[in-house]
């Protein structure tokens, strides 16, 4: 049986607006996929270990030396508002009384 | 008629070195098909002639000092549009990325341009590379140059085209769940996916980062083993990039396949295999056989849940990766007096996304929330864990693994879209390599009743890519097929 999602939680969580039809129609093929995906369920893994990683690697370090870095109107070259120095965006706090 | 921009790269870069021709010649070749049939093709999202005839015109003058070249040096390529360029628009296939000019390259591309590659453009994708027809690019599908109806497979699919079309000599793609092997097998090009981590990931924008290799799109084996010395060895810049210096792949290409024991998968040649596909693959496998190859029949028993792991873990990595789409430093933001940053974010994301990211970031964030994680994304990740464990035994017995790249061959454009599970089964041979790391190869080894090209998919143990290639190697030179599609083979 397809899986039920509350799409509107998920979308909140995903911080994706969506239109209604959007919508209707991830509910329907999420849950058909999830249906799928599901499977994974029917083996019994209790004893094993998960992979993360197919070849592990632990505790990578370079040497820690001094490079160029970019200048800061190439690193900021892609803002889509800028204020000299600083990316403008709408507020990101409540105004406070 | 054969023009220069139809060889390969190690036929190109002999006639480079003994003066035959130049690369500007090359170039223009190369440059002059694209004007010919990419239109139709459109496996191109941003084409860069005049830095290209910069390049090839500098590469020429240093050539006639007499100065040793690199093997890559002159030879047209093309980069996935995923790949980041260094004042070259990189978008992704994305809406969301597409006024986005980065500020540095990629490793993969600094060292084939530090080598001299010649860069004519970026290919065209589906978004984030999500998908397996091309049909999810913003910007419009890539048609298959042996039918332009149908789709050349995905997500590398404007590369893939482009190799196929002669558009370029080679291309470098990338394969999260057969990206690069699947576009490869359906349209009639070699694609091979190293070992995860041999090739660094720095540069590459982030689909799922425990599956995601960087791969190459050539017309020969010998190609992908020369662009892989050029491409492999540790990068400090990449955390997972593996220890140890590049190699020269192409030593012992010619070795043969005598007494090779050759693994024939099981799982993978059942049910939802095209009759021709089946056919091809057999053939192919007769054909090792004859050329001294130990065949028998391998099993990789929890192969039928890869998938099902694959659709949780990639989501799952995705959703993560993708958050940095938010609209503020750089990209698209949604246009509009936004009430705060948060809604910005919303409508930025719902405005850049299209439906096959916004599907997969929408399960990968389901699948991870609270409540559901451990029995999908922990337990997907025990079925990796499985999945390794039957590679491992398997490879005890062979030396190789061989399966139909995909089960079909090219299908025609809309056939699929909307139905994203049939769409995830064209993956089905191809993700258990990405779950378990190990290099995997498709060549071509036939056509069906319809004309289409047929792929094989070669897979060998971690680090084993001399014994891959050689095994791959092989087979083509066995096969001896003539790979031009009617596009521009002529009448």
């Amino acid at each position: 049986m397809p899986v039920d999602i509350d799409i509107d939680h998920v979308a909140r969580l995903a911080r994706i607006a969506l239109t209604d039809e959007e919508k209707s129609a991830l509910k329907e093929q999420l849950g058909v996929i999830l249906e799928h995906a599901a499977k994974v369920g029917e083996v019994a893994a209790d004893d094993v270990p998960p992979t993360a990683y197919a070849i592990p690697r632990a505790n990578v370090f370079r040497e820690d030396v001094t490079e160029p870095s970019l200048p800061v109107d190439e690193a900021l070259r892609n803002v889509p508002d800028r204020d000299g120095d600083k990316v403008r965006v709408p507020r990101i706090t409540e105004l406070g009384s | 008629m054969t023009e220069l921009c139809d060889l390969t790269g190690s036929e190109l870069s002999e006639k480079l070195a003994n003066g035959d021709v130049s690369a500007v010649e090359v170039l223009e070749s190369s440059l002059a098909r694209t004007d010919a049939v990419d239109d139709e093709v459109h496996a191109f999202l941003t084409r860069t002639p005049e830095l290209a005839l910069e390049r090839a015109e500098e590469l020429d003058a240093y050539r006639s000092t007499g100065a040793p070249m690199s093997s890559v040096a002159g030879i047209p390529t093309a980069l996935k549009d995923v790949f980041t360029t260094n004042g070259i628009r990189t978008t992704c296939g994305s809406r969301i990325l597409e006024g986005y000019v980065p500020p540095y390259d990629a490793t993969a591309w600094a060292r084939l341009s530090g080598d001299g590659a010649v860069l004519t453009g970026k290919t065209n994708c589906d978004e984030f590379a999500m998908g397996s027809s091309n049909e999810n690019s913003a910007f419009g599908p890539v048609r298959n140059p042996w039918d332009v109806s149908r789709v050349p497979g995905g997500s590398s699919g404007g590369s893939a085209a482009a190799v196929a079309s002669g558009q370029v000599v080679w291309a470098l793609g990338t394969d999260t769940g057969g990206s690069v092997r699947q576009p490869a097998s359906l349209s009639g090009v070699v694609g091979l996916k190293p070992t995860y981590g041999l090739i660094s990931r720095y540069g590459l924008i982030a689909f799922a980062s425990s599956l995601d290799t960087v791969g190459t799109l050539t017309r020969s084996v010998r190609d992908a083993a020369t662009l892989l010395s050029v491409l492999g060895g540790k990068d400090p810049r990449d955390a997972t990039s593996l220890e140890g210096d590049a190699q020269d792949y192409t030593h012992g290409l010619e070795e043969g396949i005598a007494g090779l024991r050759v693994g024939v998968i099981a799982e993978a040649s059942g049910e939802g295999v095209e009759p021709g596909v089946r056919d091809g693959v057999g053939a192919a496998v007769d054909s090792m056989a004859a050329l001294g190859a130990e065949v028998g029949e391998a099993h990789l028993p929890h192969a039928e849940y890869a998938l099902s792991a694959y659709y949780l873990i990639a989501p799952s990595e995705c959703s993560s990766n993708l958050a940095r789409y938010d609209g503020v430093r750089y990209g698209l933001r949604a246009p509009g007096d936004h009430a705060d940053s948060v809604a910005m974010m919303f409508a930025t994301r719902g405005q850049g996304f299209g439906p096959e990211v916004k599907r997969r970031v929408m399960l990968g964030t389901y699948a991870l929330s609270a409540g559901y994680y451990e029995a999908y994304y922990g337990q997907a990740q025990k079925i990796r864990t499985l999945i390794i464990r039957d590679y491992d035994a398997a490879f005890d017995r062979f030396d190789v693994l061989v399966s139909p790249t995909s089960p079909t061959t090219a299908f025609p454009i809309g056939a699929k879209v909307d139905d994203p599970m049939a769409m995830y089964l064209n993956d089905i041979f191809t993700i258990p390599a990405n779950l378990s790391g190990m290099p995997a190869i498709s060549i071509p080894c036939g056509m069906d009743e319809a004309g289409l090209p047929v792929g094989l998919q070669l897979t060998a143990p971690v680090l084993e890519e001399h014994r891959l290639l050689r095994a791959a190697s092989a087979l083509e030179a066995e096969l001896g097929l003539d790979l031009r599609p009617p596009l521009i083979a002529g009448p």
